[in-house]
């Protein structure tokens, strides 16, 4: 089944990327935008068909490899 | 003095790094991120470069590579580990030195000489340097030094910084930040101080005629120590 993880930088982390997309956002006329954060998206189809299962090995991936838990918070989602 | 230098796909600093070793003395194997083993090695270099194309975070998929595990043994029996520019990213990536490097703060990848002063010499790395101020070269894009504010105070209750971005006169100020580091931090040691994570260069700096020679000062004094 699919699983999707999103991983974003932590509150307190400085996001230079997501400053500038702000910036220019702002500078093409969005001007009702408060902070902008980038981060990243994955979808894995695991070879396992209960959720909670797939969910856990997705779970495992983003601590080990997926996400830097020094900097960055991942949140698991079931796709299907 | 035995030292071995990994290659990663996607470094590209390893030959200057093997270059350097053996000016200044050592001899030196190059290693293969795909070997199991570790040669009998007194001194493993991580090189600079662009392991793993970046992919993901700079040297996240390195620090995973199968040689990794020998190296994180070597560290952890007390071996002198160094990790120059991606390979401070790697070591950062393991778990061996605290904290992460993030993208440098004004977006631009850095390609130029900085001064870093040494301030910490009860280590195999700077004891016996004559001096404290030292001109190196850096080039990343990121090198920005992140730690949370429990590791921070952890590290300097440690004396784990082992450089900082200064001027030419030794002064740690702002101004003479290239990327946003925190603290003007450009290298830390593990708690032991066997492990070295720095983003300057001091095997770009071992040629006067290139360079500069203050990587030659940094080698020689280096090759001593550990004999």
């Amino acid at each position: 089944m699919k699983i999707s993880t999103i991983i974003t930088l932590k509150k307190d982390v400085l996001d230079p990327q997501g400053k500038v997309i702000h910036q220019t956002l702002d500078g093409m006329g969005f001007k009702d935008i408060n902070e902008v954060r980038q981060g990243k998206y994955f979808e894995i189809d695991v070879n396992e068909s209960d959720p909670a299962k797939a969910k856990k090995i997705v779970e495992d991936m983003c601590k080990k490899l997926l996400a830097n838990l020094v900097i960055e918070n991942y949140k698991i989602i079931e796709t299907q | 003095m035995k030292s071995s230098v990994i290659t990663f796909p996607g470094s590209n600093c390893d030959r200057d790094m093997d270059v350097a070793l053996k000016k200044f003395g050592f001899k030196n194997k190059m290693v293969w991120h795909d070997d199991n083993e570790l040669p009998k090695s007194d001194l493993v270099v991580l090189p600079g470069g662009f392991s793993y194309g970046d992919y993901l975070r700079c040297g996240s998929m390195a620090s995973k590579s199968k040689i990794m595990q020998s190296v994180i043994n070597f560290a952890k029996s007390g071996g002198l580990v160094m990790g120059i520019c991606n390979g401070f990213q790697i070591l950062v990536e393991t778990g061996l030195v605290p904290g992460v490097l993030l993208r440098n703060k004004y977006l631009e990848f850095i390609c130029k000489n900085v001064f870093i002063k040494v301030d910490n010499k009860e280590n195999f790395y700077f004891k016996n340097l004559d001096k404290d101020i030292f001109e190196f070269h850096i080039a990343h894009n990121e090198g920005n030094y992140f730690c949370t504010k429990d590791q921070l105070k952890e590290i300097e209750d440690n004396n784990q910084i082992a450089i900082y971005y200064c001027n030419d006169k030794g002064q740690i100020e702002d101004q003479f930040n290239p990327n946003g580091s925190i603290k003007n931090i450009a290298g830390i040691f593990n708690k032991e101080k066997n492990v070295l994570g720095m983003m300057p260069h001091p095997e770009r700096m071992i040629d006067q005629s290139l360079s500069g020679e203050d990587g030659s000062l940094f080698f020689k004094n280096l090759i001593n120590n550990i004999k």
